[in-house]
């Protein structure tokens, strides 16, 4: 498992990438790595696309992953984990929450969502790891878990042990704990197969 | 937060979050700002710690000179802003540069090189230039921390208040930042009468302009051996000289090499340029935006590179900076195509209602700057010009004086309630004095919203929490002299649509105040929603609602042979539904629906 890699978390504004993003940032700390997270405020949330980067390693410099970089990429929406393609590399893993948000020109019916966009990463030969995080979330009873299910499907990819994370989700998430790690593990079943 | 457990002297910070706790540490007990991204953070974290009096002026202006007056007083005194602020502040600014300061003043300026979050990308560093004061620039959070602890010595080490700069990559960058303790400050908290230092008539500041050029000498001399400005001799066929976020990216792209880092942008360590010039074969200087190094740089004889290859524009990462510099970065695969997902306004905006009738109109909409500036994008297109703070109500009675009669039933001025204390009130006062006919548009939501709601003068609360006055519009637009003021609620968008059209038609300058609260107000967040929702077998597929472009609306099509199963008319091209998830039953969707399709969802 490499000790040092890039990881990009994109979605729409308002749906909670950077608690994902802080807790495997958390897990990364945990285990003696240097890491950096470059997020982006103000006129660009709003609903519009947001992006976090994360970079890991024994000394990270740059705060921003570069373009062919992205190793991991976790996207809580469809269309904008193909949105950061030009991110991506042959080996790169992505993790993509099964949920559709229709931006404007869609909702305002001028376009039809691009229903087959994911296979955009299959034509790349993208290894692409698709997660139901809101059926698993109301499978755990709570419904802002997804995010935990989707970090649960990362972390098989990071050098990072399971007890390691456990323990950073009883030191973060104080509430709605049980359901929180139910979550984590069924994300986490989802790409240890 | 602490980075690892069992350590609390290390924090995983932001550099927003880094600054506030170095302010704290140096023992700040004062601080002033005006919300702008990237820098809003400092102060909503600075405020959590104790001791330290934390304020939101109504401009960058106003805060610096409640900085300037706090430092006079002896305190340690924080002031921040984004870039485009310091351009309000630079009055007060250059002339603080020769008063100088008793207790130290640090005054923050948060560029946004790639214009994240702005309406320009300009390089303050020139600031420092011009009004001759010194400026750090660190490079990620754990610096920030440090050197704004040193920033606060120097300050008063050199009577001089002090430009720090951070950029949208150092203020929203998280990393692991070692923290100290509180330690306060030595000057005495007095007033302190000394006209020749503290009353700038031309007479003293002749005398201060002196010591300002003293100044400016002894502060190259502490340049040249300030341990933020680091060199590193590596390979030395290539020289970088570079600060800030770009020397990380750099740094990056090209490990090997050796580099002079530049903690300090201004002034320049001309001793250790010219060392580290003349110890490596090919200089180049690497800085984002301005080739404000390598002007000064080339001004001392030093032959180097800069901007013949490394971009002037935009924010740098190290796969530019490498393909700059003759490196290669590979393959990259090409973008997909699919549709933009710009930044809208939320479901239940008070705005959309405003700008979905002013789209009706015939009219030029002179815009300003907010989460509103948002109404310039489609579906409601409703905005014809943005420039800067406040600018909507000048550009609006500049554009009637132009253009004469044929205008003056065609211009209006949109401004929120923020950016209206901040600097519109004297464009408004302007209009009634110089006797305009255009109409101006304040959309009030009580909030500073876009920088993440900070309270401002009409908000009745105080960044500290506590209750305040809050400005009454319509009082204060009667007191400079308006007497057509109308108060409207956005939501009702047919009665506000009467009351704008009769505002616009009248024959001398008046103002309509949109009032409807944020709905990201905590209370607004609180509040139990009824969500709406469009009956289906109603709906006659008019799209009116749709063009609203409210988030929670949604457009299907269908063809006509499921028109026809529908019980709808074929040539009926498809209908809207609202995702109950996200409406917050605001009601403006009602309120354009001419087939009453829209209801209650219990009742749909």
């Amino acid at each position: 498992m490499n000790e040092s890699g890039n990881i990009l978390f994109s979605g729409v504004g308002g749906q909670g990438i950077l608690l994902a993003s802080e807790i495997t940032v958390y897990a990364l700390l945990e285990i003696g790595l240097d890491a950096k997270k470059s997020e982006v405020h103000g006129m660009a949330q709003r609903g519009g696309s947001v992006v976090a980067n994360l970079r890991y390693g024994k000394k990270v410099y740059s705060p921003l992953i570069d373009p062919g970089q992205a190793d991991l990429v976790v996207s809580f929406e469809i269309m904008e984990a193909v949105r950061y393609l030009p991110y991506m590399h042959a080996n790169s893993k992505v993790v993509v929450n099964s949920h559709k948000i229709a931006p404007p020109a869609v909702a305002t019916g001028q376009i039809l969502y691009p229903d087959d966009i994911l296979d955009e990463l299959a034509k790349q030969n993208i290894a692409t790891y698709n997660v139901d995080g809101f059926a698993i979330a109301r499978e755990v009873g709570e419904i802002r878990a997804a995010n935990l299910a989707l970090v649960g499907a990362l972390s098989t990819f990071l050098p990072v042990e399971e007890e390691v994370f456990m323990k950073v989700l009883k030191e973060r998430l104080p509430r709605k704990l049980d359901e929180n790690i139910a979550a984590f593990l069924k994300g986490r079943a989802v790409t240890s197969k | 937060m602490v980075a690892k457990a069992g350590s609390d002297d290390k924090l995983w910070l932001s550099g927003n979050e880094a600054i506030a706790r170095g302010a704290w540490e140096a023992g700040v007990t004062v601080a002033s700002g005006y919300p702008g991204t990237p820098s809003t953070e400092i102060l909503e974290n600075l405020v959590k710690y104790d001791d330290v009096y934390t304020e939101w002026a109504p401009n960058e202006k106003v805060a610096l000179e409640v900085g300037v007056g706090a430092s006079f007083g002896g305190a340690r005194t924080l002031v921040t802003m984004k870039h485009v602020g310091l351009n309000v502040a630079a009055d007060p600014l250059f002339t603080a540069s020769y008063t100088g300061v008793r207790g130290g003043l640090v005054i923050i300026c948060a560029d946004d090189p790639e214009m994240h979050s702005s309406q320009n990308e300009q390089d303050n560093r020139n600031y420092a230039f011009a009004a001759k004061l010194p400026m750090l620039e660190p490079s990620d959070p754990a610096e920030a921390l440090v050197m704004l602890k040193e920033a606060f010595e120097l300050s008063e080490k050199f009577d001089t208040p002090v430009l720090f700069r951070t950029t949208t990559r150092l203020a929203h960058v998280k990393s692991v930042v070692a923290v100290g303790e509180r330690a306060l400050g030595s000057v005495e908290l007095k007033f302190e009468k000394n006209p020749q230092k503290f009353v700038m008539l031309p007479g003293h500041a002749r005398m201060r302009r002196r010591v300002v050029e003293e100044r400016q000498q002894q502060l190259r001399d502490f340049a040249e051996g300030y341990s933020a400005n680091e060199s590193h001799l590596a390979d030395t066929k290539m020289g970088i000289i570079t600060g800030g976020v770009a020397y990380l990216h750099a740094k990056e792209a090209f490990p090997e090499a050796s580099f002079l880092k530049l903690g300090m942008s201004w002034p320049l360590p001309e001793k250790a340029i010219k060392e580290f010039a003349a110890k490596v074969d090919e200089l180049v200087i690497v800085e984002e935006l301005d080739p404000f190094y390598e002007n000064h740089i080339k001004a001392m004889g030093v032959a180097c590179e800069g901007k013949d290859k490394v971009p002037a524009m935009g924010e740098l990462n190290a796969a530019i900076i490498k393909q700059a510099l003759g490196g290669d970065i590979g393959d990259i695969l090409p973008a997909a195509e699919m549709p933009m997902r710009p930044p809208n306004m939320c479901p239940g905006c008070p705005h959309r209602g405003t700008f979905y009738n002013l789209a009706k109109l015939d009219v030029f909409v002179s815009g300003d700057i907010g989460c509103y500036t948002l109404g310039a994008l489609p579906p409601l297109a409703a905005m014809d010009a943005c420039v800067c703070m406040g600018a909507s109500v000048g550009i609006a009675h500049g554009l009637t004086k132009a253009l004469g009669a044929d205008s003056y039933k065609k211009t209006v001025a949109i401004i929120g309630d923020s950016t209206f204390v901040h600097s519109g009130i004297t464009g408004l006062a302007n209009m009634v004095y110089n006797k305009s006919h255009a109409t101006v548009f304040i959309v009030d939501n009580r909030i500073t919203a876009m920088t993440g709601q900070q309270p401002n003068l009409s908000s009745g609360s105080t960044l500290m929490g506590e209750a305040a006055n809050s400005i009454d519009f319509e009082q204060l637009c009667r007191a400079v002299g308006v007497e057509h003021v109308r108060l409207v609620n956005p939501h009702k968008i047919s009665e506000a649509k009467k009351v704008f059209k009769e505002e616009i038609e009248r024959d001398a300058t008046s103002v309509v105040i949109c009032q409807a609260p944020c709905v990201l107000l905590p209370e607004m967040r609180k509040a139990k929603v009824m969500p709406l929702a469009i009956a289906v077998d109603d709906c006659t597929g008019c799209r009116a609602c749709v063009g609203l472009g409210c988030p929670a609306i949604s457009w299907t099509s269908i063809t006509p042979e499921e028109a026809k199963a529908m019980g709808k008319k074929e040539k009926q091209k498809g209908y809207a539904s609202i995702s109950p998830e996200m409406c917050n039953g605001c009601g403006q969707c009602q309120e354009v629906c001419k087939f009453s399709a829209i209801s209650a969802r219990e009742d749909v």
